[in-house]
């Protein structure tokens, strides 16, 4: 709690430093490769036969998805506190690459925490993080995913936290964590709010976000948060099925609870122990959701569905084949409702999806799905 | 009523220190815990921590994750933990304490929580993730019925927040000796007993001192400073090890030692 406590002062303090904001603007251009392109689908959208889709490319950004922009900032965070080894959790790989990454640019130790299982899926992340010079833990406890990786993120962080900032990669765990992370990701939403009001002359009709901690979904989100005329609406994992109980959807199928420092909807069963997630997807295999959405979806301001693995590469591959862009597995799930709801739709309406990631790092199980050898 | 003050009042006049084993409820079974526990009341234990496992045990080494996971591979739910409680309570009067994660007790509802672990006979809770800016619900849905909520203090806790943290405590505060996990430690850290003086000067309320215990000398050294010695990681180990046959026997043993020799130092101290 000292270090929670710690953090919070000086994150509150920061957030309004205009120094450091600057000092943040300046990295998340000069490096991360932001603005990102507000991209217009046509192809896709001509395909669908209805409304027409904008996609926020956060693919494009350094390291390939949205999880530079927070690892930037916490990075530049932990220094000011005068910390000098960085930590984190990673599910896909994504954030411990974006961790590992600032970690080699600002000359600092960095050790990432991922599950077994997640790191057999996504065996490239690993290497790029060793190459990039961080130390990769294995966590062989509990389900073997996201969420055993974050226990024992956690347990190193209570060891070490005089020297040490932990990285959350999502607007999950403990506060302050929720709130910074939702705020350096912020940019996402800014960004395409301005690049709508540019490009359409008006704001878009619905955005639309994968979500499993839900950090993009919130980036995208927050700065549409008072436009009463935009929709926003959250993908969840439905992975084989929301019957099968092998999914990783927290707020169509939890309920609230208590875990990693944070009241949420969490996956688990009459007792209170957590469940396994299932996702294709390895970002989405979580077994929480970042507390703010469970208040956007109970405040009635955001609406959440699903999305299965089947659909999720279905859209996947419809994106890669109209539009030359390859989607991560994350960002294929808000890809595939807005395939979903848009030839439903008159043309004129405009729909905004979050393209959180690339899909590079998601080849090799896309193959297994689709029952192609890589070797 | 809690049992844990008086227990701690009755030992402080004796000049001695209280020895509090934790046992994960349902390694490997719940009949086994029970008969672990009694084990542990005749070698002279003074309290007992009773773990209610959790699957995602982020406080805990290893040690103690796979005692949890036995005991949930067990089929241990809290309604049995309670049961064994009562079982329990039919045999002895020392301090039973719930010790565990806080959303297994939120998912039972904190007000019926505190009720039917007050009906089975337990005295208090300890939550090892619920921070004290938190923790007013269950400390007023306990003390209503006449429990203790038990508070964690760490190395990092700063002087200020001591205070805070014992102001909404009661019963006795649970002083975490190492910035870490669970599990026992060769080595303690020598500045110990001035962090537990400090704590003193800011609360009346008896300090127990875990996690990293396991070694008669290190059980010898903190009756020295603090109310209470608690140990459980170096117990789960023995009951990995020895399983239903032997464990009891082997933690039976652990503890005997470890109460010898608190005696022991007690009476040089004295003597």
């Amino acid at each position: 709690m000292p270090a929670l406590i710690e953090l919070e002062r000086a994150y509150l303090r920061l957030r309004r430093d205009t120094g450091f904001r600057r000092q943040l603007a300046t990295w998340l251009r000069g490096y991360a490769g932001r603005p990102t392109p507000l991209y217009f689908a046509r192809r896709l959208s001509d395909r669908l036969g209805g409304a027409r889709i904008h996609l926020k490319r956060e693919d494009l950004l350094h390291t390939g998805a949205h999880k530079i922009n927070n690892t930037i900032g916490q990075a530049l965070l932990a220094r000011r506190l005068g910390k000098t080894r960085l930590i984190a959790e990673t599910g896909a790989g994504q954030h411990g690459v974006a961790t590992a990454t600032v970690a080699a640019l600002f000359g600092m130790r960095c050790e990432v925490f991922m599950g077994a299982e997640d790191v057999r899926r996504q065996s490239l992340n690993v290497f790029r993080m060793k190459l990039l010079g961080a130390t990769v833990h294995v966590v062989e406890s509990g389900s073997r995913t996201l969420k055993d990786a974050m226990n024992e993120a956690l347990r190193d962080w209570i060891a070490t936290v005089t020297d040490t900032f932990y990285v959350v990669g999502s607007v999950a765990g403990p506060h302050p964590y929720p709130l910074m992370v939702r705020d350096f990701q912020a940019v996402i939403g800014d960004e395409a709010r301005r690049q709508m009001l540019a490009t359409c002359r008006r704001l878009p009709d619905a955005c639309i976000a994968c979500v499993g901690g839900g950090s993009n979904a919130m980036g995208l989100f927050h700065a549409f948060r008072r436009d009463r005329g935009v929709e926003l609406i959250g993908v969840e994992a439905a992975g084989r099925g929301l019957d099968t109980g092998a999914h990783a959807a927290s707020l169509a199928a939890g309920q609230v609870g208590v875990l990693h420092g944070n009241k949420t909807y969490l996956l688990q069963d009459e007792t209170g122990q957590i469940r396994n997630a299932h996702s294709i997807s390895a970002g989405l295999d979580y077994p929480g959701v970042g507390p703010e959405h469970a208040w956007l979806r109970d405040s009635g301001r955001a609406r959440y569905v699903t999305v299965t693995d089947d659909e999720a590469v279905d859209a996947l591959r419809l994106l890669t084949s109209t539009e030359g862009v390859i989607p991560a597995l994350e960002s294929a799930h808000a890809v595939a409702h807005a395939i979903r709801l848009a030839p439903g739709m008159p043309r004129q309406r405009l729909l905004l999806v979050n393209l959180s990631g690339r899909g590079d790092k998601d080849m090799g199980t896309v193959a297994e799905y689709l029952g192609v050898s890589l070797t | 009523m809690s049992r844990i003050a008086p227990a701690f009042a009755a030992l402080r006049a004796r000049g001695e220190a209280a020895l509090v084993p934790y046992f994960t409820a349902g390694d490997p079974d719940l009949d086994t815990t029970r008969e672990l526990v009694l084990a542990a009341f005749a070698e002279g234990a003074d309290a007992v921590e009773i773990g209610v496992p959790f699957s995602d045990p982020m406080a805990d080494g290893p040690v103690l994750q796979r005692s949890a996971a036995r005991a949930l591979a067990a089929g241990t739910t809290l309604p049995r933990v309670l049961e064994l409680v009562a079982e329990l309570r039919r045999d002895v009067e020392h301090p039973i304490v719930l010790f565990g994660y806080y959303n297994p007790f939120f998912r039972y509802g904190v007000e019926r929580i505190a009720a039917d672990a007050a009906a089975a006979g337990a005295d208090g809770f300890l939550c090892v993730d619920l921070p004290p800016e938190e923790a007013a619900p269950l400390r007023t849905a306990a003390a209503g019925v006449g429990l203790d909520v038990i508070a964690l203090l760490a190395p990092t806790t700063p002087p200020g927040r001591v205070r805070t943290i014992a102001r909404g405590a009661s019963g006795f505060l649970y002083f975490v000796s190492v910035l870490g996990t669970t599990g026992a430690r060769a080595e303690l850290p020598p500045g110990l007993p001035d962090l537990v003086a400090r704590a003193r000067r800011t609360t009346d309320l008896p300090i127990g001192v875990g996690f990293g215990v396991s070694r008669p000398e290190q059980a010898a050294w903190i009756a020295g400073f603090a109310d209470a010695v608690i140990v459980g990681s170096a117990l789960a180990r023995l009951i990995e090890e020895g399983g239903r046959q032997d464990g009891p026997a082997r933690t039976s043993a652990l503890l005997g030692t470890l109460r010898r020799a608190m005696r022991d130092a007690a009476a040089r101290r004295t003597g």
